[in-house]
This record gives structure tokens, C-alpha cells and sequence, in this order.
């Protein structure tokens, strides 16, 4: 969701002052005090109203001396509650053991995502640690300045002479407190105008290689809880029977066989479809299958992917319906090419397929006022949706963030579907009645939101001396944006989710230009794990190599020659072939492959090794990608996601693939929609460029580039490159 | 009425003897540890131990249990599982987590079989436990880390 809002028109709030108040949670029967860090644009928010709503910090101490940080960014796995963390802790000086991080939401002001100019809480295209970057450091400071200050004033020193270290507080002579003993005397004191930041030298955790993950533990031995996860009191368990086309209505449902079902609770229609709601999974499930529904298919879509496909490929051979990129003069410059590449890429739709199916659970209070639980990656867009639903304000919806089992978009769905459903039952129930709505594999499966179908049509030329001289891209495809809340992004035609990746391509081509066809297609699409450049990045990095063949060059060379504008670019591009010994033989059968690609401004590079077997098949061995995202905040992070990265990535582009036909899907569960497994997972190195400039994402950068390097080593072997994916369905043929 | 062990204690279940393992420890016993991602024996998330082997809880009925010793991943014990769940966490292999108890009951098995297994044993006995996070390169080091451990 990387334009998801403009980060062209982003705004950068000064956030120079802190408000502090003392507040009283009621965690159990504890009361402690909270330091409330809060933006200067509240700043005039009264200390009564801050009290009012818990949830107005970034970071709470309690007197129990826990670290409570409330993070405005969204945990899926991808590290960003340890980020924020790391640039909370890096500034406070705290004890780690005492860290923990929730998800805040309900104020945007404090929340709101600064990589898109603040204006709502939202994680998306790889921006929670140039969003938190200042932020949360600021946060870290301003608590740590506010209790030094009241150690200094309880043992009558001065605060110069005030040592802090892992959440001890200490002073020559002999005294000693523990950030929990100072809590509620800090949250007294005056606030500092302005709190220094310390300086890059002075990092003990920002880019520390040993610093590990505060939350691994919990994952090893079944402790960390999920929304499937959720227990208490009275809690009811739905399944949802969805519409078998995309579009379809439901006409009329029996569920008397249901309702008769020992342990069935209740059989309700929401928006979106029928929820059966039991005592226990097994048993909402089995009265699933007793529900009768008569649908209404007449607005279904009921093409097949197929038709769907045939359609894009004639209409990537016309002209496109708007131009996002179009320099000098591509006719001509085609026109007295020597050499001329053609061809149609074809990329099928993709599903997101984390292993927790989606879910959300929710429950209506005696006074009128909403909890929801669930993986709220959208928690302002969630919380009005909640409100609508349940027939209140969004002030009286209390989000209750969960950990996820992945998301890789499929989160952050601006319909907020799984809340719909939740929400519905859930006043369908009535009031104290909490139902949570589990999906199964099958309606995740089949439950729409894909990475849209492309075709791109593209064409390049070589001049004499081997030059790219001219390079079109037509791409034609279904728009994530439209129809959404987000559909005022479109500008002149062109979703910029469509075509980034190839409108920004930083070769040195005179003449280039990019089309886009949006097509009209009742198939619900979302924005998925690096979005345009899941097709973009293939479709150029592919195309770009064959021409660096067609003119005989080093594919390496080729693209450093056409760099000399971006430096980034070429340094990690040169620091993946340095390190994989680019220059150096390969034994026999053995091939390699290289791509770069910049997305979300992070710079990646793969230099991949496959060897050729007998099935006239491959498997990919090693993968050596070179990383630059700026200011490294967890380097063992970084690695970790580009190491995931690869293997979602590879995983798309080998194997996956969802069709439909007449309308219904075709794919149900993990035996037909095939992700990566580990037997396939090749060896992955991974160097992080030195950089000192603003932090920028790895969540999904480190997918685009491993496609299209897989391909470049395959060309390499059998002198095909592959369009249409995935990879290993359409590769029957082919010989070395 | 079913009776068998669970993490060492004994146990009786009073449901529908078609209930899949799977929910009857999760709804039912309450133990949220064990995971549900696919009902068909395709992504290894509820894998637990049934009399030691790694068994697929969404497949196995309650009435197929009686007598059998369970170990969920709340109930793994002893040198090699402690020690996998130690290699995990300091190698920082769970992204998400949220198959990560399937892949440790998937990799204490391993380890119980083949105390010293290669990367083609490593891929045969973990090829059932998909990652969505492909978290797969570090599962990989984290078992060979753990052998080591355990061999000296």
C-alpha cells in the first residue's frame, strides 16, 4: 500500500514539546502512574482529558517499573513493535526485561502514519520505522530527561550528575531508584522545552547485531496468543458461509437443520454473508454444513481467469487508457533500432495465505460501547467501520490489538471485512454476547482480496553499439485502489499502485514509457507484500537482462552502466556480485542470475545460483542479496526480513498461482495453493549496506527482486526467459 | 468418553468422538498453543506428538486417542526440547510465530529420531510445517545448532 496515502504530500510535524500528566490505570487491582508523551499539536489537551482516555501515550511506566510502550505501528512478524522499541530504549536506557509493547490506536494525532503525512494510523508499505523514527526516540528522551529530573529534585543533586543504565537510576552517592520508584514523581515534573537526541556514536542499540527480539520466548512455547487465541467468558465461536461467486446475494437460507444441531447458538446474515455461530469450532462447523442458501448470481462476476486473461492479453496490444510515464519519443526511437525485444509477460492472481485465517471477534457492552479484538493493521479505518456496523460512534469502539499470524497486505482491507462480519454477529446476538468469527482455510482461500492478474506488453530496443534506446511498458491489470477510500489517489487514470516499479525504473533509457489499462473485474484485489513491484520488478529486471544478452554484455556491467544517477542503486547491485564471486566459474549445471530493484526506498540486490536436474527442472541454491534501507535499526531484523522475503517471493514465482473458472475459485486450501516449503529454500546470505541516511522498510522490499533474478538465472541456462508465471507450470519445454 | 494422557496427566474427553484432536484441545481443554491453519493435514501449524510421533491434530479424532500419551507444545519437556525452544529464541526464528509450535514438535521428533540430521533429513522430516514467513533458512540452522548442543 506504498502511495496508500501520498507520501508526496507528507507533512513533518515538528514534534518539539512533550505533555506530561500523571493518569491512573486500573491493571488488576494496581494502580499505577503513567508518563503521558504526547505530540506538540495536543499539546493543549487538558491533563483531565488525557486521563479520560488511557490511550493517549507512547510510552507508560508503571510503578511495578514495567516499560509499556504503545506502538502506533502493527505487528504481523515483521519486527516493527521490537523496531519502535529499539528507538524507544535506545534513548530511555531501560531494562529490556521489562518491555512490552501493545498496539495503541483511537488518536490520530499521536498514531497517524508521518510517512504519509500523519492523517491516520495505518501499516503499510513498509514505512513503521521511518514513520517512528524520530518519534519514538523523542518519546524514549523525553521519559528519560522527566526521571532523571525527579531523581535529581528527591535526592537534592544535581541532574548532571545522574547516571542511568538498564533502568537503574543512580547517583555517586549511593543513591539509587529504579524507574518504577520514580514514575509518578516524574509524571510531576516540568517538561523540557526540548530533548537532545544522542548522537549516532552513542548507539548502543540502533544497528547493535547482538540486540535480540523481546518477543521470541513466547513464540517457542505456545505463550504468545493470536485472535484465534482468545478466551473469555461467554465467548462463542462463528464460521462463514461466503457467496460462491464474487458478487452473488444471498437470495433466501434455511437453517432449521442447523438451529436443531445440539450446540449451535445461532444461524444470523450479516453484510457479507451467513455467520453459524456455536459452542465450539467443530461444532459451528458442522452446522455449517446444514445451512441451505439459495444465491443470487445476477451481479456475480462469472468469468474465468482464463477469458480474464485472454481479455488483458488483446488489450496490451492496444493502446493504453492513460500514460504515467512517457520521455522523448518512444516511436521513433524504436523505429531506427537495431534491435527490437518483444513480448507479453502474463502474472496470475496470488493470495496472501498467512497461516492464521483471518478472523476478528467482538462483543457488544450493556452501556452500548464495542470491543473489538482482531489484527487491526488499519485501527482508524476499523474503528469507524466497527462503529457503523454497530450502530454507534467511534469513540465508544474499544480496539483491542492482536498479535497476527501474518498479513502481507491482507490486514490493512479497507472494507474491513472480518470486523463487518464480527461486529454484525455480534449485535445480532445481542448485547454481552462476545462471538468471534474464525475463517476457515477455505473462505481465506476463497474469500477474494488477491494480488490482481497482470499482462504487460512490453517492447525494448538496442541501438548499434548495444545502448537501450527505448523501452515501453504497457500494463494492464485490475487497480487495489479503486473503489476503495483511497480511490482519490488515482490521478489522471493511473493508480500508482499498478505501476510503480516501472515508472520509476532508474535505468538511463532516453525514451521510456509506461501505460496502464485498468480493467473492470468483480474481483475483490488487495495491495500484497511489495504490491507493483510483485509484477513490475520481473517484468523489467527480466527484460532489461535479456537485452543486456542481446548486446552481449555482463548483465552486471550492463546495468552499472546505465546507473551513473543512482548510486544507491548501483552500490548494493555491485556489493551482491562482489559477494557472490559474480567474476568466478560456476561448476558444471550450475547458473546464475541477478536483479535489482528499489521499492518502498529500499535498495535490493540478488545474485541467485540454480542448479539445472534430471526432471528438467531446477532448484535454486543460493541467494546472495546485498540490502541498503538506510540507518540499519536491528540489523539481524533486516536480515531476517529479506531472508523471508526471499522465500515469499520465490515461493509466487515458482509455484502459486489462483484461477478461477465461471466465477468460482478454483483453489481451496494449501494443496492446491502451493507457498514455498523448506525443501525448497535455498540458501540465503545476506549484506546490509552501510548507510547512514533516514531508516526506510524491509518487509517488503526483499520480495521483488528474487523473481525475475530465478528467471535471469534460468535464461541463463536455457537462453528462454520466462513471462508468464508461475515459473514451474510454464517452463515444460525448455532444455539447457 | 475418551481417556488419554496430555502432557503427562490424565485426561477424559466427553465429545463427539468425530471432534478433530485439534479442537478438542483447543476449545474444549483450553490449551491455545497448538494452532489451526488448514483442517487437511497440508501446513503442520497443529502438529503434536501422539505416543512421540509427530501427528497432525486437525486430522486425528478424539476417538481415535484413547490411551495414547499427547504432547501438545505446551507440555514439551526434557533436554531436546528445551533446547530446540532455547535455539529458537536466541536465533530469533519465529517472525510471526504463528507456526512455530508445529515446527518445534516437528523439529523435537527429528531430533528424538536423528540426533544429528543432515539438510536433506532436516528438509524430509519439516517439509509438512509450511512458514508463511519462510522463516525456513533459520529452522535449518536452529536444528543444526540444537544438535550440536545436545552432542556435547
Amino acid at each position: 500500500m506504498s502511495q496508500f496515502l501520498s507520501k508526496h504530500n507528507s507533512v513533518r510535524p515538528t514534534r518539539r514539546r512533550f505533555l506530561v500528566g500523571a493518569g491512573v490505570t486500573t491493571a488488576g487491582l494496581a494502580v499505577g502512574y503513567r508518563l503521558v508523551l504526547a505530540a506538540s499539536d495536543i499539546a493543549q489537551t487538558t491533563t483531565a482529558k488525557v486521563q479520560a482516555n488511557p490511550f493517549q501515550t507512547y510510552v507508560e511506566i508503571t510503578k511495578g517499573n514495567r516499560i509499556i510502550i504503545y506502538s502506533s505501528q502493527f505487528e504481523m512478524g515483521q519486527g516493527s513493535y521490537f523496531g519502535i522499541a529499539t528507538l524507544v530504549m535506545e534513548e530511555l536506557d531501560g531494562d529490556w526485561a521489562q518491555v512490552d509493547v501493545v498496539g495503541g490506536y483511537g488518536n490520530t494525532a499521536l498514531y497517524g502514519n508521518l510517512a504519509w503525512g500523519g492523517a491516520a494510523q495505518a501499516t503499510g508499505g513498509s514505512t513503521s520505522m521511518s514513520s517512528s523514527w524520530e518519534r519514538y526516540r523523542k518519546a524514549g528522551a523525553a521519559a528519560r530527561a522527566l526521571l532523571v529530573a525527579a531523581a535529581a529534585q528527591r535526592w537534592d543533586v544535581p541532574a548532571g550528575e545522574i547516571k542511568v543504565a538498564s533502568g537503574v537510576v543512580s547517583h555517586a552517592s549511593g543513591m539509587q531508584a529504579r524507574y518504577g520508584d520514580l514514575a509518578e514523581a516524574a509524571a510531576g515534573m516540568p517538561v523540557p522545552d526540548d530533548v537532545p537526541l544522542k548522537p549516532r556514536d552513542k548507539w548502543a542499540q540502533i544497528g547493535s547485531d547482538s540486540l535480540k527480539r523481546y518477543d521470541s520466548a513466547g513464540k517457542t512455547n505456545g505463550a504468545q496468543t493470536y485472535t484465534i487465541d482468545l478466551m473469555m467468558e461467554g465467548l462463542q465461536t462463528a464460521v462463514m458461509i461466503h457467496p460462491p461467486k464474487f458478487g452473488a446475494e444471498i437470495e433466501s437460507f434455511d437453517a432449521t437443520k442447523a438451529k436443531a444441531l445440539d450446540g449451535i447458538v445461532d444461524v444470523v446474515q450479516t453484510p457479507r454473508g451467513i455467520a453459524v455461530v456455536g459452542r465450539d469450532t467443530w461444532t459451528a462447523l458442522k452446522g455449517r454444513d446444514l445451512v441451505e442458501v439459495t444465491w443470487n448470481e445476477e451481479k456475480a462476476e462469472g468469468r474465468g481467469t482464463a477469458e480474464i486473461m485472454a481479455e488483458y492479453n488483446k488489450a496490451a496490444d492496444d493502446l493504453g487508457a492513460a500514460t504515467a510515464r512517457d520521455d522523448g519519443n518512444t516511436p521513433a526511437a524504436f523505429a531506427s533500432a537495431e534491435k527490437i525485444i518483444e513480448g507479453h509477460y502474463e502474472f496470475p492472481y496470488l493470495v496472501h495465505a498467512s497461516i492464521e485465517p483471518l478472523n476478528a471477534a467482538a462483543r457488544i457492552n450493556e452501556d452500548g460501547t464495542i470491543d473489538v479484538w482482531g489484527g487491526h493493521q488499519m485501527p482508524d479505518l476499523y474503528q469507524a467501520a466497527a462503529a457503523q456496523v454497530g450502530g454507534t460512534t467511534p469513540d465508544k469502539v474499544r480496539l483491542h490489538v492482536m498479535k497476527t499470524g501474518g498479513s502481507f497486505g491482507r490486514r490493512a482491507v479497507l472494507d474491513a471485512d472480518v470486523i463487518i462480519e464480527a461486529v454484525s454477529t455480534a449485535r445480532a446476538l445481542g448485547r454481552g454476547k462476545p462471538v468471534k468469527v474464525q475463517w476457515t482455510r477455505e473462505n481465506d482461500m476463497r474469500g477474494g482480496r488477491y494480488r490482481p492478474a497482470y499482462v504487460h506488453a512490453v517492447k525494448a530496443g538496442l541501438d548499434k553499439k548495444g545502448n537501450v534506446v527505448a523501452l515501453h511498458d504497457h500494463i494492464v491489470g485490475q487497480s487495489v485502489l479503486g473503489g476503495s477510500t483511497s480511490a482519490a489517489m488515482i490521478k489522471n487514470g493511473i493508480d500508482p499502485t499498478s505501476v510503480e516499479g516501472a515508472t520509476n525504473l532508474p535505468y538511463a533509457i532516453p525514451n521510456l514509457k509506461v501505460e496502464l489499462t485498468t480493467t473492470d473485474v468483480n474481483i475483490p484485489v488487495l495491495w500484497w507484500r511489495s504490491v507493483g513491484s510483485t509484477h513490475t520488478a520481473y517484468a523489467v529486471e527480466t527484460l532489461i537482462d535479456e537485452l543486456a544478452a542481446a548486446a552481449n554484455r555482463d548483465p552486471v556491467d550492463f546495468r552499472l552502466s546505465m546507473l551513473g544517477h543512482h548510486p544507491r542503486h548501483a552500490a548494493v547491485l555491485k556489493v551482491a556480485a562482489e559477494k557472490a564471486g559474480w567474476d568466478k566459474p560456476l561448476p558444471e549445471g550450475r547458473f546464475r542470475g541477478v536483479a535489482l530493484h528499489e521499492s518502498l526506498s529500499t535498495y535490493v540486490a540478488d545474485v541467485v545460483e540454480i542448479t539445472l536436474n534430471d526432471e528438467n527442472g531446477f532448484k535454486v541454491d543460493r541467494v546472495v542479496c546485498a540490502v541498503d534501507c538506510g540507518t540499519a535499526i536491528n540489523p539481524d531484523q533486516i536480515r531476517a526480513q529479506m531472508e523471508g522475503g526471499i522465500g515469499f517471493g520465490l515461493g509466487a514465482i515458482l509455484q502459486e498461482e489462483l484461477t478461477l473458472k465461471g466465477g468460482v475459485v478454483d483453489q481451496e486450501n494449501y494443496d492446491t495453493y502451493t507457498p514455498l516449503r523448506i525443501e525448497q529454500m535455498p540458501r540465503v546470505e545476506v549484506h546490509i549496506v552501510p548507510s547512514e541516511e533516514p531508516p526506510t522498510g524491509v518487509g517488503e522490499p526483499g520480495v521483488p527482486p528474487i523473481g525475475p533474478a530465478v528467471a535471469n538465472a534460468l535464461r541463463a541456462a536455457t537462453g528462454k526467459t520466462i513471462r508468464k508465471l508461475p515459473i514451474i507450470k510454464n517452463m515444460s519445454g525448455m532444455t539447457p | 468418553m475418551v481417556a488419554f494422557t496430555l502432557n503427562g496427566e490424565a485426561r477424559t474427553l466427553d465429545v463427539d468422538p468425530e471432534m478433530p484432536l485439534l479442537w478438542a484441545v483447543r476449545d474444549v481443554i483450553g490449551l491455545t498453543g497448538t494452532k489451526f491453519g488448514c483442517g487437511l493435514a497440508q501446513c503442520g501449524a497443529c502438529t503434536v506428538h501422539v505416543n512421540g510421533m509427530p501427528t497432525r491434530s486437525c486430522q486425528t479424532a478424539v476417538g481415535d486417542i484413547e490411551g495414547a500419551s499427547i504432547t501438545t507444545i505446551e507440555g514439551v519437556s526434557g533436554k531436546i526440547g528445551e533446547t530446540v525452544q532455547a535455539v529458537w529464541a536466541e536465533f530469533d526464528v519465529p517472525q510471526c510465530g504463528y507456526c512455530q509450535s508445529g515446527q518445534i514438535m516437528s523439529a523435537v521428533a527429528l531430533l528424538t529420531e536423528t540426533p544429528k540430521p543432515s539438510d536433506d533429513d532436516i528438509d524430509s522430516a519439516m517439509s509438512g510445517n509450511l512458514c508463511r514467513c519462510a522463516t525456513y533458512h533459520r529452522i535449518r540452522a536452529a536444528i543444526h545448532e540444537t544438535a550440536n548442543r545436545l552432542e556435547t
